[in-house]
């Protein structure tokens, strides 16, 4: 599509407002990030007095240093790390079998079931608090990292499915009646012939997953007593209280939180697009 | 290679029956194309061969055992289908394998079936490509290829040339057909395009509306239709229908009186009787044109279509088109009034209410019906 | 015919028809299953608290109360006041979120050296836990150690750089602004999808036609979001209006109530008073609201799309 007129003066117009507005959306994402670098790299005696700085006039390692060896932040990661990759893991194939199901069969109660995972996503989550923990505590479930996956997947699950359908609706479906005649059940077509298929779809839904997961405080708050089974957000939180706020370090911790989250964002994002885009996989 | 029976196979949607009770037996080592126009039920009935559809009620058996309770996997069949459906991920060779190596065959015994397959349908320089690297009639070749690899015990086929141009369409035609020769496999091809089913078919199954019409070799379908509707699918250009009353004469002859009071003879009809109500079927070949004095009925010319080899000339009578073919080129222009005869042979009597051939009494009873 | 004499060929003990019915089921099971148990049972659980007084602290308490709890809520100012701030943070929030989505989706649409970098960036604030951000952005509005409140001095917003987070009439925009920074990239990326799968043709049959730019964006870009636009705004509207995490971070509901939400206020009774019973009850009343704006969202989309056709 030409949206930008003919004319070289046209055209250069177009393109000088495009990528100005293009460097405001840049700068308006970015910012806020830089601004928890520079805070992160900030030394202590100098955070109040060159607070509005663009950058300090010196920086420093020590807060990175002191959450990589002398607070519990290692653990609270690999507590993250386990919770956040099981969840998308899990998330990613119960969503695909149910997503699948829905695409493919017509069935008695589907429409009801439906209806039941939209509803999921009206309810006021910290309603659901209390009675979760009262289900998971005789099962021994709460203050756990299984207890915790358990709880994200089931959140995660419906909004999954909805993902996953769209992507198998874009397949035709002679390519699993091939592979049936082929030799397979209708399961084996599905796992092999199927599921390769989107796997740009399977990738965007384990990246919304997980994003979603490795970012959820409330109930790892909630659940989850014992620095043991605590996980990095509520890590984060101890901050707040066990170092009186100390800001650099907890901007720190911060910043080395976002990595993994932001790596692998960066990794799927490009499948997010191409992924949800119908027909991406055809042909 | 085997036979396949099908006993009163019923399907239904629902409250829907998309399928009355089909009978068919199908030969070792036939070609079967099944016609009819869309939504007639022909996909399903083959669909439920494969047994990609559950079967209502009823039986299929493929060589000599029902397979209602057979996956597809288990009925040692291949299909063709009409998108090909080739996995994209796959290139060719192991789109051409998959099926093979599902059934654990050793790798050199897979490795010259797609050799010689691939030489037959000339694919070898295209192995190592994907589908999406192909042309649409490489494509199909494709899909062909992964059917034939696997010597089934029956070929399926729905509608695999019609994403095809005319031209790779009438050339697939004829090495599909010199393939069956070759392999001898009972196949069961879909089409709605006659011209296929009357180009490849031992048999031609004609359906409509779930029920089949009528099965015969293309040439007995062509000459002796069982009723209106096959005589109006199968032919093309098509064939032209007159309504009108049956009439015998003193001495025997009888003849069918149309709405403008001509009176076309006809042979004398298997249990027509007289005034009863019937329908006059003649295909454009079985009309003629004949001189001003030779007798014929006067009828407008519509339109001239020049075809090269033939020329087909619409004109009315008593209101109704009439198409005839002629291989003479054509001396008058439209608008003008020519004199048309029909050939009493070979034309066909119809009872307008039963819709079914009134064949002449020379001929003895065949036709079958469903 | 002789069928019924042929062998009949079987595989496994149950008929092919009973496993073909079952076989959808099985499939949904998994998810049924965890929906039921960590979603629909708790849930169930919830609404009955809200008829009974459940109070942490209270060993007395656990008995049933009956309505009282919404004859309470009846009286609540506190709570009526979270419902006004709910609609004003919802549809603040959604309005920026979808605009500068539409805008940011429809900029990245084009072919550009360099946009495969661009979309990676500006989605990035998606991947950020919203804790952080949540911490960040009221750092940042900070005059002390963020730069915002010099920024807006500079502009002329403001006489003298202080904090919006604690006055009553701006605090709003403080969560606002941190939400709309969190939202753009779904808003993008959701219609970016939608976007690319626009059949290219149409807009080169339209050009032929001689349509202008904005013409075909009315007739064939903004029909074909349509509804993309829809579904994801309704969705949107009732997880932002459930989205209490950047407002309890950023003014924990203050100053003086002016940013507290229905969903901040349920956390507050629960979590902070311990009165499980009356948050229950709030987040029942929450849960029907929103369920009415659903249903009438729905209802109003097929009154359109009928009178459409
Ligand atoms: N899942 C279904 N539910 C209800 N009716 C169906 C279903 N599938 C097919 N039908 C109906 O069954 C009838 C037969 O369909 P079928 O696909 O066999 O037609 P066809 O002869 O192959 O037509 P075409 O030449 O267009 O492919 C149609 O009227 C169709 O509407
Ligand atoms: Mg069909």
């Amino acid at each position: 599509m030409n949206l930008s007129g003919n004319s070289p003066t046209q055209k250069a117009i177009y393109w000088g407002s495009h990528y100005l507005m293009i460097a405001a959306f840049v700068v308006f994402a970015l910012f806020p990030l830089y601004w928890l670098l520079k805070v992160s790299v900030t030394p202590n005696d100098i955070l109040y007095t060159e607070g509005v700085r663009m950058w300090p006039s010196r920086t420093t390692w020590e807060n990175y240093t002191f959450v990589l060896t002398q607070s519990n932040f290692p653990h609270y990661f690999m507590n993250s790390v386990i919770v956040a990759g099981t969840t998308a893991i899990v998330t990613t194939m119960v969503a695909a079998v149910t997503g699948y199901s829905f695409s493919r069969f017509a069935f008695r109660g589907k429409v009801i079931i439906v209806a039941l995972m939209l509803i999921t996503q009206m309810f006021p989550l910290v309603m659901l608090i209390a009675p979760i923990f009262k289900i998971l505590a005789p099962l021994g479930l709460t203050d756990s990292l299984t207890g915790l996956i358990i709880v994200y997947t089931a959140f995660n699950v419906p909004f999954a499915t909805f993902l996953m359908q769209s992507f198998f609706d874009g397949i035709p479906k002679d390519l699993e009646e091939a592979a049936m005649i082929d030799g397979n059940t209708r399961f084996q077509a599905f796992r092999r012939i199927i599921l390769p298929l989107t796997l740009p779809g399977v990738a965007a839904t384990l990246g919304f997953v997980f994003t979603a997961a490795w970012s959820e405080l409330l109930f790892a708050l909630m659940l989850v007593s014992s620095d043991a089974a605590s996980t990095f957000p509520v890590g984060l939180l101890s901050f707040v209280s066990k170092f009186s706020v100390d800001f650099g370090q907890m901007m720190a911790a911060g910043v080395l939180a976002l990595i993994p989250a932001c790596a692998f964002f960066l990794l799927i994002q490009r499948y997010l697009v191409q992924g949800l885009t119908a027909g991406a996989v055809k042909g | 290679m085997a036979s396949i029976e099908i006993a009163n196979a019923v399907k239904s949607y629902g409250a829907v029956d998309v399928l009355h009770g089909i009978d068919l037996d199908i030969q070792d080592g036939e070609f079967i194309v099944l016609v009819g126009p869309s939504g007639c039920g022909k996909s399903t009935l083959l669909r439920m061969i494969a047994g990609l559809e559950d079967i209502t009620s009823g039986d299929i058996s493929i060589g000599g055992t029902i397979v209602n309770e057979l996956q597809p996997k288990d009925r040692d069949i291949a299909m063709v289908f009409q998108s090909y459906a080739l996995y994209p991920h796959m290139s060719v060779a192991e789109n051409m394998s998959y099926a093979l190596t599902l059934r654990k065959t050793a790798k050199e015994k897979i490795t010259d079936a797609i050799t010689n397959v691939a030489d037959i349908l000339g694919l070898s320089a295209l192995l190592e490509r994907r589908p999406k690297a192909l042309s649409g009639g490489q494509r199909q070749r494709v899909a062909m290829g992964r059917a034939i690899v696997r010597k089934p015990q029956a070929f399926l086929f729905d509608e695999p040339l019609s994403n095809l141009d005319a031209r790779l369409r009438e050339q697939m035609r004829s090495e599909i057909r010199k393939l069956h020769r070759r392999l001898g496999a009972t196949s069961v091809y879909v089409t709605h395009d006659q011209i296929e089913a009357m180009t490849m078919a031992d048999r031609i199954v004609a359906m409509h509306d779930g029920i089949i019409q009528q099965v015969g070799t293309p040439i007995e379908i062509y000459d002796r239709p069982a009723n209106i509707f096959v005589a109006s699918f199968i032919g093309s250009p098509a064939m032209t229908f007159l309504e009108g009353t049956y009439e015998i004469a003193a001495n025997g002859n009888a003849g069918v009186r149309i709405a403008d009071g001509a009176l076309i003879p006809v042979l004398p009809a298997q249990g027509a009787t007289a005034n009863q109500a019937v329908t006059l079927g003649a295909r454009p070949e079985h009309i003629g044109i004949v001189g001003d004095d030779k007798g014929g009925i006067p009828a407008r010319v519509d339109l001239i279509e020049p075809m090269g080899l033939s020329t087909l000339v619409h004109v009315s009578l008593a209101g109704n088109p009439v198409k005839i073919f002629t291989l003479d080129r054509p001396d008058f222009a439209a608008d003008s009034i020519i004199h048309i005869t029909f050939d009493m042979e070979k034309i066909h009597v119809f009872d307008t209410k039963t819709q079914l051939r009134l064949p002449p009494q020379s001929e003895p009873h065949t036709a079958k019906t469903a | 015919m002789q069928a019924g004499k042929l062998p009949v060929a079987r595989r496994g003990v149950i008929s092919r028809r009973l496993s073909g019915i079952l076989e959808p089921y099985l499939y949904v099971s998994p998810a049924l299953v965890l929906i039921i148990a960590v979603m629909l049972m708790p849930l169930i659980l919830g609404l009955s608290y809200a008829f009974r007084d459940i109070r942490i602290l209270n060993p007395f308490s656990g008995g049933f109360v009956g309505m009282a709890h919404f004859q309470t809520l009846l009286t609540d100012d506190a709570f009526f006041g979270a419902l006004a701030n709910t609609a004003w943070w919802t549809f603040g929030s959604l309005l920026f979120q979808f605009t500068l989505g539409l805008i940011l989706a429809l900029l990245l649409n084009r072919e550009f050296p360099g946009r495969r970098l661009i979309q990676a960036l500006v989605f990035l604030p998606w991947a950020v836990p919203t804790f952080l951000s949540g911490l960040n952005w009221a750092w940042m509005f900070n005059p002390v150690v963020g730069p915002l409140p010099h920024w807006f001095t500079a502009l002329g917003l403001m006489d003298e750089p202080f904090n919006i987070l604690s006055d009553p009439d701006l605090a709003m925009w403080g969560p606002i602004v941190a939400n709309i920074w969190f939202g753009i990239p779904f808003f993008a990326i959701t219609l970016l999808a939608a976007l690319q799968s626009i059949p290219k043709e149409l807009y080169e049959a339209a050009s032929i036609d001689g349509a202008t730019t904005r013409q075909k964006f009315i007739s064939i870009t903004l029909p074909f979001l349509a509804p993309t636009i829809a579904i994801t705004l309704m969705l949107r509207t009732i997880w932002i209006a459930n989205f209490a995490d950047l407002i309890v971070v950023m003014t924990n509901g203050g100053p003086a109530d002016s940013t507290q939400i229905v969903a901040s206020y349920i956390f507050t009774q629960a979590f902070r008073r311990l009165d499980f019973g009356y948050a229950s009850a709030i987040a029942a009343v929450l849960l029907v609201l929103l369920l009415a704006y659903a249903l009438g969202v729905i209802a109003l989309r097929r009154a359109m799309t009928h009178a459409d056709s």
